[in-house]
C-alpha cells in the first residue's frame, strides 16, 4: 500500500492533523511516570515495525505538507538556511547519506540510479526527477545541503569537529523549538548548549559532547526530546515569536485538548564518512491531548509527567503558564492505575 | 565497535622494512568511504589474546574498493608489526574497524602544509588525495634519513608541490624556510617522531602561527615492557600484563569493559582514573598533560605501564 499524504497546515488555519495510524505511531517520549533531564541514548535505527525508529529516516503522512512549510518559511526568512564554506563536502555526504536510505527503505517513493558520479534521482511524493553529478554543486539548483533536506522531514544541523569539540558550522533549521541557526551558526557545543537550566550543572553536556565525538563512522544513534507547543506550528522560532508567542494565551480549558500539543523531537546522530562532520537531523513530531489520551496508558502517564514535573523544566519547555489547564484536562484520563513500562502503547 | 571482516588481496614490500597491504571485501562489495587522515584498527589473534594495532589509510579515501595500509616492521615492538610482517599474506582473512579520522584536514584552511617523517608519512597519502580532490592547495614535506628507507616515495605523486628530503643526501628538511612566508590561514600538520612534532610547534609559535592552525598526530603503538600487575576496583580482581600487551590489551583479555579507538594514545578515549597508586606510572601517551601526568591520577591504557607495588584503576 503506498502512503497517503495529508493536506494540511501548520500555520493560519491550522488544519494539521494525525490519523489512527499516526497516533499509533506517535513517538511518546516518557518510558516512566516522571521526567529529569538525561542523555538517553539508543542505537539508531531500529524498532518494532511501523514505529518512526524502523527507518534511518521517516517518512509519514506529514511529508508534503511539512516540505511546503519549510517553503514558506525560507521564502520568508533564507538565513534559516545557511552553510559555511568548508562544510560543503559534509552536505554531499548528507544527501548521499538521505537518498541512499530513502531509496532502500521506501522503494516505491524514491528511487536513485548511480553511475561513478552520474546520480539520477527521484522523488515521486514532490514530483522531483533531477540528474546531476555528485561532489559538483554546480549540477544543482542550490547547495547539496539545502537540497536534500527541501525534500527530507527534520531540521538538520551539520557539525564540524575541531580543537576537541564540535561546531554548528552549517544547519537548515525551519521547526527549531525555539532557537536560531542565525544566532547559533559557528558556535561551538556549549555555547549553543548555553540556556538548558540544569543540565550544565549536571556535567550532562560534557558527557554528551565526549559521546558524539567518539560517534564512528557506521554506529548511528537517537534519543528523543520534547516539549510543550500551542497549535501545530513547526516554525516556533525566537524570530518569529511575536507570532506564536502570544497564542500561547489562547488555551482555555475547554481548548487545551486541541491546541496543545507535544512536541516531540526524534534527534539522530551519524558521523559522515568524507567530512568526517557529524549530521545532526532533529525530526517533529506533534500531537494534541486529545488525541494522546486515546491511548490510555498514555494519557495517565502524561498527566503524573506534566503534574510533578521540576518547575524550572516547565518554564524552559515553554509551558508553565498553562500548565494548571493542561494538568486539569488530562487528569481525567488518569485513573490512578499502574503504567507499564518503555513508551509503546498497551 | 562495528568491525569489517576483509580478505587481504595484495602485500607489497615498499622498503626493506615496509610493507603495504591491500584489504578487499570478500563478495566485491564496496567498502564505506572515509576522510583522509583515517586509521583502521586492525585485529591480530594470537593465541588466547587479540592485539590491535592502529594504521593510518593510505589509499584514496573517496574510493570505496579497497583499503590500504602501510606497516614498518618494529622489532623491539610488542609484536603486531612483527605478526603484520610475518603472518599475513594474500588471501588470508583479516579484521579491521571501520575508519575512523584524529587527523582530519581542516578545510576552513587557505592553503595546507603536510609535513611527514619517515613512517609518518602514511596519513598524508590519503589527505593529499583529498586535497587533490577538493582542489584545496597544499604543499608536502616528506623527510627520511636514506632513500632506501623512503618507503614513501613509491607511493607520492610527482609534483612541483611535493618535496622529498633525504637527509643522507644532504638535503635535510629546513622548518624555517618551509613555514615563514606562508600565507595567512595557512594550516600546517606535521606527523612523525615527536622530534619534529616539537620542532614545527615551536617554529611555528616562534612566527607567531594560531595554534587552531598547527596540527599534529604522534600516535605510535604502545611499547614493550616489564611485565606488571593491576587491580580492578569493581571486581577487585588482579589483572596481569605481560611484558609484550599494552594494559589495554590486558584489561580486554580479563573481559573488562574499557573504551578505545585509537589505541595510540591520541584520542583520550580509553582514559582511565586511579584510585590507588603506589609507585610510578609510564605515561606513554600524547594525551595527558604534564600536571596530570605528575598527578598519577588518570592513565591511558592503551599506551602507558606501570613500575611499582600496588595500581588500581577505576573499571
Ligand atoms: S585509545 Fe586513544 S588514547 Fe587510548
Amino acid at each position: 500500500m503506498t502512503m497517503q499524504f495529508n493536506d494540511e497546515t501548520f500555520r493560519g488555519d491550522y488544519t494539521y492533523h494525525n490519523s489512527p495510524e499516526a497516533i499509533r505511531r506517535f513517538p511518546f517520549p516518557f518510558d516512566q511516570d516522571t521526567y529529569m533531564y538525561s542523555v538517553n541514548i539508543e542505537q539508531h535505527p531500529g524498532g518494532p515495525k511501523g514505529t518512526p525508529f524502523e527507518k534511518m529516516f521517516d517518512v509519514d503522512e506529514h511529508y508534503v505538507a511539512e516540505m511546503k512549510d519549510r517553503e514558506i518559511t525560507l521564502a520568508e526568512d533564507p538565513l534559516r538556511c545557511q552553510s559555511l564554506p568548508h562544510m560543503e563536502l559534509a552536505g554531499w555526504d548528507l544527501l548521499e547519506l538521505i537518498m541512499v536510505s530513502k531509496a532502500r527503505d521506501y522503494p516505491d517513493l524514491f528511487t536513485l540510479h548511480r553511475d561513478g558520479n552520474d546520480w539520477h534521482w527521484i522523488n515521486k511524493p514532490l514530483g522531483i526527477e533531477k540528474k546531476f553529478t555528485f561532489l559538483d554543486a554546480t549540477t544543482l539548483p542550490c547547495g547539496p545541503m539545502e537540497y536534500i533536506t527541501r525534500q527530507t522531514q527534520g531540521d538538520f544541523a551539520l557539525l564540524h569537529e575541531r580543537d576537541n569539540n564540535l561546531w554548528m558550522d552549517a544547519g537548515m533549521i525551519t521547526s527549531q523549538a525555539d532557537w536560531s541557526l542565525d544566532f547559533d551558526v559557528g558556535m561551538n557545543f556549549f555555547e549553543w548548549h548555553a540556556p538548558v537550566p540544569k543540565a550544565r550543572k549536571m556535567g550532562v553536556f560534557d558527557k554528551a559532547l565526549k559521546f558524539l565525538l567518539a560517534v564512528g563512522q557506521g554506529q548511528h544513534y537517537r534519543r528523543l526530546n520534547w516539549t510543550m507547543t500551542v497549535n501545530p506550528r513547526l516554525d516556533t522560532s525566537p524570530e518569529n515569536y511575536h507570532k506564536w508567542g502570544p497564542e500561547k494565551r489562547t488555551i482555555t480549558p475547554e481548548n487545551v485538548g486541541q491546541k496543545q500539543f507535544l512536541r516531540v523531537e526524534l534527534q539522530t546522530f551519524f558521523r559522515l564518512p568524507r567530512s568526517n562532520a557529524l549530521a545532526f537531523p532533529i525530526r517533529c513530531y506533534l500531537m494534541n491531548l486529545e488525541d494522546i489520551a486515546t491511548k490510555p496508558k498514555w494519557g495517565r502517564r502524561l498527566h503524573r509527567v506534566l503534574r510533578d514535573i521540576d518547575p524550572d523544566l516547565a518554564e524552559y519547555k515553554g509551558f508553565a503558564v498553562n500548565q494548571k489547564t493542561i494538568v486539569d484536562y488530562l487528569s481525567q484520563f488518569d485513573d490512578g492505575a499502574p503504567t507499564s513500562p518503555g513508551i509503546f502503547p498497551d | 565497535m562495528k568491525k569489517l571482516t576483509l580478505k587481504v588481496t595484495a602485500v607489497e614490500h615498499l622498503s626493506p622494512l615496509v610493507k603495504r597491504f591491500r584489504f578487499e571485501d570478500p563478495t566485491g562489495a564496496s567498502l564505506p568511504v572515509f576522510s583522509g587522515g583515517a586509521h583502521l584498527t586492525v585485529e591480530m589473534p594470537e593465541g588466547d589474546t587479540i592485539r590491535r594495532n592502529s594504521y593510518s589509510l593510505i589509499s584514496d579515501p573517496y574510493d570505496g574498493s579497497g583499503y590500504e595500509i602501510a606497516v614498518r616492521r618494529e622489532d623491539k615492538g610488542r609484536g603486531g608489526s612483527l605478526y603484520m610482517h610475518t603472518k599475513v599474506s594474500e588471501g588470508d582473512d583479516i579484521t579491521v574497524s571501520l575508519p575512523s579520522n584524529l587527523f582530519q584536514l581542516d578545510l576552513r584552511a587557505k592553503k595546507h602544509v603536510l609535513i611527514g617523517g619517515g613512517i609518518g608519512i602514511t596519513p598524508f597519502l590519503s589527505q593529499l588525495r583529498q586535497l587533490d580532490m577538493e582542489q584545496k592547495p597544499y604543499e608536502l614535506h616528506y623527510a627520511a634519513r636514506s632513500r632506501e628507507e623512503a618507503a614513501g616515495i613509491k607511493l607520492l605523486p610527482q609534483a612541483a608541490h611535493i618535496h622529498v628530503h633525504i637527509s643522507e643526501e644532504g638535503s635535510r628538511m629546513d622548518l624555517g624556510a618551509i613555514l615563514d612566508g606562508q600565507p595567512l590561514g595557512t594550516h600546517v600538520y606535521t606527523c612523525g617522531p615527536d622530534g619534529l612534532i616539537t620542532a614545527v610547534a615551536d617554529q611555528t609559535a616562534r612566527l607567531g602561527w594560531p595554534k587552531a592552525a598547527v596540527h599534529s598526530e604522534a600516535f605510535t603503538a604502545p611499547p614493550p615492557g616489564e611485565p606488571f600487575d593491576v587491580v580492578v576496583k569493581s571486581s577487585g580482581k588482579t589483572v596481569h600484563v605481560k611484558a609484550d600487551q599494552s594494559l589495554l590489551e590486558a584489561l580486554e583479555a580479563a573481559k573488562v569493559d574499557i573504551d578505545y579507538s585509537c589505541r595510540g594514545g591520541g584520542c583520550g578515549r580509553c582514559q582511565t582514573k586511579v584510585t590507588a597508586c603506589d609507585g610510578r606510572i609510564l605515561h606513554n601517551d600524547h594525551w595527558l598533560s604534564e600536571d596530570e601526568r605528575a598527578a598519577q591520577k588518570d592513565i591511558m591504557p592503551c599506551m602507558s605501564r606501570f613500575k611499582g607495588t600496588r595500581l588500581e584503576l577505576d573499571l
